[in-house]
């Protein structure tokens, strides 16, 4: 039976915390920038412009089937050379924090715009119906009117995805970028300690993931009584 | 920019001296993300139904217990289960198994190590599929079974069980999707799927390009496969009457 040490724990917690914030930036931007450019793919997907819908299908449907660790590796490995040649950038420039963010903000765009999606779809037909009666236009309908009410009921699931975003960043371990996970594994494999390191490493995310899956639950129970 | 297309390279032998071809390289990492995939969405499926049942059972240890499971499974990154799984859990087995672990073929201890950490990820988000489909039905159908004096477990059998699996076959799709596409995770503990063969062929080839895209499509083309066999098995078991039936 293993004997347990956690001792280089508590000396490694500044480098943990720096992991984390990690983390937590690659999270936070990858929702911003998931977000706003999902809305603009499911308002494509939605609009009545032909080339435009197909493009948002094409886009959605080809970041949907292919494994988020593939996008990665495009974004680690190919995308920073083609970079590099396009805009003459030195060689071995490191953009592996940037990569993370454009990968995991192109990638959850795809799952994003189909939440807002469906969001858009579930408000009733009559909203627009009546925000063109009152002589608006389709845009100032789609801003003013249909997305405010789409997006209150979708909080709850635009939400849970960030849950889902957050614990896929573990996922830069493929570049070696030490965010949370991956600076536990350093920490662990310098030291001998790799079985608490991880162990610790999966306790914090399940506490981190499941108290705030359990806000999301609350505050969903309260939009349904609302 | 200057660069190379060369799609023939797929045709040249490796230069590991083998005579296999890097196509070769590509078709065994399809191979193994197929059957890693397949066996892991067995024994997740086998387990998730035991754990989606136990979760609507009306017994408070059984389903706290099985609410237990699917939280853990859920809250915990799959690649951090994944490291669990294969670093970890061989050093905590009594020392006995654990060695035993250690001994087999390397090959065999990624795949098993990858394989349990696939079914069990996979298998509370197929918990959570059974549990609403038993859910959605009406809350007649197990009184019904109750009053003709079935016992629970065999309303379960006869009556709910047979209805819930019909309705959640278009859910359990995604799930089956999704279970290829995180096999990719794999590739970090060195087990040699299609996208690990992508990184090494990056590295033998000096094609990246031509090395990804080949390896992207195989995925997209996989995900056609599985998708429109799904597709035939939803017809075939849909209900007549619910959104979606003949």
């Amino acid at each position: 039976m293993h004997e347990f040490d956690w001792s280089s724990i508590p000396n490694a917690l500044p480098f943990l915390w720096d992991g984390m914030l990690i983390s937590l930036e690659i999270t936070l931007s990858a929702v911003v920038f998931g977000i706003v450019w999902g809305t603009l793919l499911a308002l494509m997907r939605l609009s009545s412009i032909t080339p435009l819908s197909w493009f948002a299908a094409g886009y959605v449907n080809l970041f949907r089937a292919v494994p988020l660790v593939m996008v990665l590796l495009w974004f680690f490995l190919i995308v920073p050379h083609l970079l590099e040649s396009l805009f003459g950038l030195p060689r071995g420039t490191d953009m592996r924090l940037t990569s993370a963010i454009a990968g995991f903000a192109l990638f959850e765009a795809a799952y994003y715009s189909e939440i807002i999606r469906a969001g858009i779809q579930s408000v009733s037909r009559g909203q627009m119906a009546a925000a063109s009666a009152l002589g608006m236009t389709y845009s100032q309908a789609m801003r003013l009117v249909v997305l405010p009410q789409a997006f209150r009921n979708m909080v709850p699931l635009l939400l849970t995805q960030g849950i889902i975003l957050f614990q896929d960043t573990s996922l830069v371990y493929v570049s070696a970028l030490a965010d949370f996970f991956g600076a536990a594994y350093k920490v662990g494999d310098r030291d001998g300690r790799l079985v608490e390191l991880l162990l610790f490493a999966g306790a914090v995310y399940f506490v981190l993931c499941f108290a705030a899956s359990r806000i999301v639950r609350h505050y969903q129970n309260k939009l349904k009584t609302a | 920019m200057a660069y190379n297309w060369n799609w023939g390279v797929f045709l040249q032998p490796t230069a590991t001296g083998d005579d296999s071809t890097y196509l070769d390289w590509m078709l065994h990492g399809l191979q193994m993300t197929v059957g890693l995939s397949l066996s892991a969405w067995l024994i997740a499926l086998l387990l998730g139904a035991v754990v989606g049942v136990l979760r609507t059972v009306p017994n408070r240890w059984l389903s706290g217990l099985a609410t237990a499971y699917v939280e853990v499974f859920r809250n915990i990154p799959l690649l951090v289960q994944l490291f669990l799984w294969y670093f970890v859990m061989p050093e905590l087995l009594p020392e006995k198994l654990g060695n035993a672990f250690k001994q087999t073929n390397p090959i065999m201890q990624q795949f098993l190590s990858s394989m349990i950490c696939l079914a069990l990820f996979t298998s509370a988000r197929v918990a959570e599929q059974v549990r609403s489909g038993i859910n959605s039905l009406p809350p007649g159908q197990k009184n019904a079974g109750l009053a003709l004096g079935f016992t629970l477990p065999q309303t379960y059998r006869h009556v709910m069980l047979p209805m819930a699996v019909r309705l959640i076959v278009p859910p359990l799709t995604s799930e089956f999707l999704n279970i290829f596409k995180n096999s990719a995770v794999c590739s970090t503990i060195g087990l040699l799927e299609l996208a690990a063969q992508g990184r090494q062929l990056v590295d033998y080839t000096a094609q990246p390009y031509e090395s990804f895209i080949a390896v992207t499509v195989a995925y997209l083309l996989l995900n056609v496969v599985v998708m429109s066999g799904m597709r035939w098995v939803e017809t075939h078991v849909r209900v007549p009457g619910y959104i979606g039936g003949k």
